[in-house]
């Protein structure tokens, strides 16, 4: 059994050190189409978060059992089932912002985080341990997700979880929208610098040239 | 261990076993949660005609549940139509699936002439019928559907008791529109949407003569709306679904008899 300190390593890891956005570039596609409000970001942090817990959770406990010549078929079967199971629940309980996530809950199941860190990690490691990593990087994909729907939503729409923070022209205020905040291209922009900031505060980062 | 798992049988029975583990725990979430997502669109569909209405503010934060619903059920009463001869007929309105209904042959036909790409349609149709504080006829509201560009598009076309003045044009989807957003999407823009307040649907003669056109003299007459720019297939497809819902095979035996009052 991990002890709590190797626990919280493999928790936090994943949020700075080795994230899956900024270090992997995992999972970049689905965070320029859910970024422009907090509140879709959030939801989809958390559908995302326990997709790849659960997924590596039950792929790590069946690991022992499952053959290789079909592994890649039973993570996806899994991860399927799951994705369904999570849209269905949001469209019960959050419909109007299923809504807004439209394809992209249906999408996770090729999100490359959950893929990667079920052939990666939940092969080779036991339950506990795989599910705490699942958590671990369901965060640090919400942290970078989080920060690019900060700033998107913050300049783009002068709001945050919907609430008026900068008073916008349009509404009578004095704020003048960004509009290109609110286009998808933003966020490589927004995403482009995370992981220069990232990579400039912790140089072990950057790729070796060669 | 390793030669054991990698057996034919064991792969069998680990794939056999995954598939129908997964498949029950599909189907039962669907099943379980299928009653509330029902209830979620149902919502979400009087929500729009509330606001095709006029009776409740897209901008205004949204309302609880209950609120929705206490306006709906005060105000708004759904009807349904036999489209063929006009007359109203019994049956459950607000449950009325028009695109189930229309897939059964026996309920449906296939018009003649489908401007609007709508394939099948139902032999009878949903009216909203909404009424004002003191129950007199407000807006009648007809849902018409037609072909855009990617995808079909619903709308509800709201209407003053005379059947000519347009209250409004809102367009709705359950998924996001499937039209391009920034060019087709913009049916939903609300500016473009309150283009269609107080236009009239037919000229002095009665002629169906509402017009989404790019030519600004037009557009800027009575009967004409500005098309949307760089959407001319959404554009026609909006024109297209008035002409064919307003047409023989759409609401127009409904309409007339209205008119004539022989509804009541």
């Amino acid at each position: 059994m991990a002890s709590a300190k190797e626990l919280k390593q493999i928790l936090s890891g994943p949020i700075l050190n080795n994230n899956p956005i900024a270090l992997q570039v995992l999972g970049v596609c689905s965070a320029l189409a859910v970024t422009s409000k907090l509140e879709t970001a959030f939801v989809m942090t958390i559908a995302l978060t326990a997709v790849t817990a659960l997924s590596n959770l039950f792929i790590s406990m069946l690991r022992n059992q499952i053959p290789s010549s079909v592994r890649i078929i039973v993570q996806m079967t899994i991860i399927a089932s799951l994705v369904i199971v999570v849209d269905q629940f949001l469209q019960a309980y959050a419909y109007d912002i299923s809504k807004q996530l439209s394809v992209f809950v249906g999408l996770i199941i090729t999100n490359c985080i959950v893929m990667g860190r079920a052939e990666a990690y939940a092969m080779k490691t036991p339950p506990m341990m795989s599910f705490m990593d699942g958590i671990g990087n369901g965060l640090g994909y919400g942290a970078i997700l989080m920060s690019v729907s900060f700033v998107r939503e913050l300049f783009g729409n002068g709001s945050l979880f919907g609430i008026e923070i900068l008073s916008k022209i349009s509404d009578g205020g004095w704020y003048q929208p960004n509009g290109l905040l609110l286009l998808p291209p933003s966020a490589f922009f927004l995403i482009g610098a995370l992981i220069w900031i990232i990579r400039t505060i912790k140089p072990d980062q950057v790729e070796a040239k060669g | 261990m390793a030669s054991n798992k990698d057996s034919f049988g064991r792969t069998l029975f680990v794939v056999v076993g995954l598939c129908f583990i997964c498949s029950v725990l599909v189907s039962a979430t669907a099943v379980l949660l299928r009653p509330i997502q029902i209830e979620n669109k149902l919502l979400d569909k009087q929500k729009y005609i509330l606001e095709a209405a006029g009776l409740l503010n897209p901008k205004a934060a949204p309302l609880a549940k209950a609120e929705v619903l206490a306006i709906y059920n005060k105000f708004v009463v759904a009807k349904l139509v036999d489209l063929k001869t006009g007359a109203w007929v019994e049956g459950k309105a607000d449950l009325f699936d028009a695109d189930k209904e229309a897939r059964d042959v026996k309920n449906s036909f296939r018009p003649k002439n489908d401007i609007a790409s709508v394939k099948r349609v139902a032999n009878t149709a949903v009216v909203y019928v909404v009424n004002d504080e003191q129950g007199k006829l407000k807006t009648l509201i007809l849902p018409i559907k037609g072909y855009g560009l990617w995808s079909t598009m619903y709308a509800f076309l709201a209407v003053d008791p005379d059947v000519n003045t347009i209250q409004s044009l809102v367009y709705y989807s359950f998924t996001g529109s499937g039209e391009t957003p920034g060019l087709g999407g913009e049916v939903q823009n609300p500016k473009w949407m309150e283009k269609w307040h107080g236009k009239k649907l037919y000229d002095d003669k009665g002629q169906l003569a509402i017009s989404v056109t790019k030519i600004p003299s037009v557009a800027s007459s009575i009967h004409g709306i500005d098309a949307l720019s760089g959407a001319t297939l959404t554009s026609n497809g909006v024109q297209y679904s008035l002409e064919f819902w307003l047409g023989e095979e759409g609401f127009a035996h409904f309409i007339e008899k209205f008119r004539n009052g022989g509804l009541s």
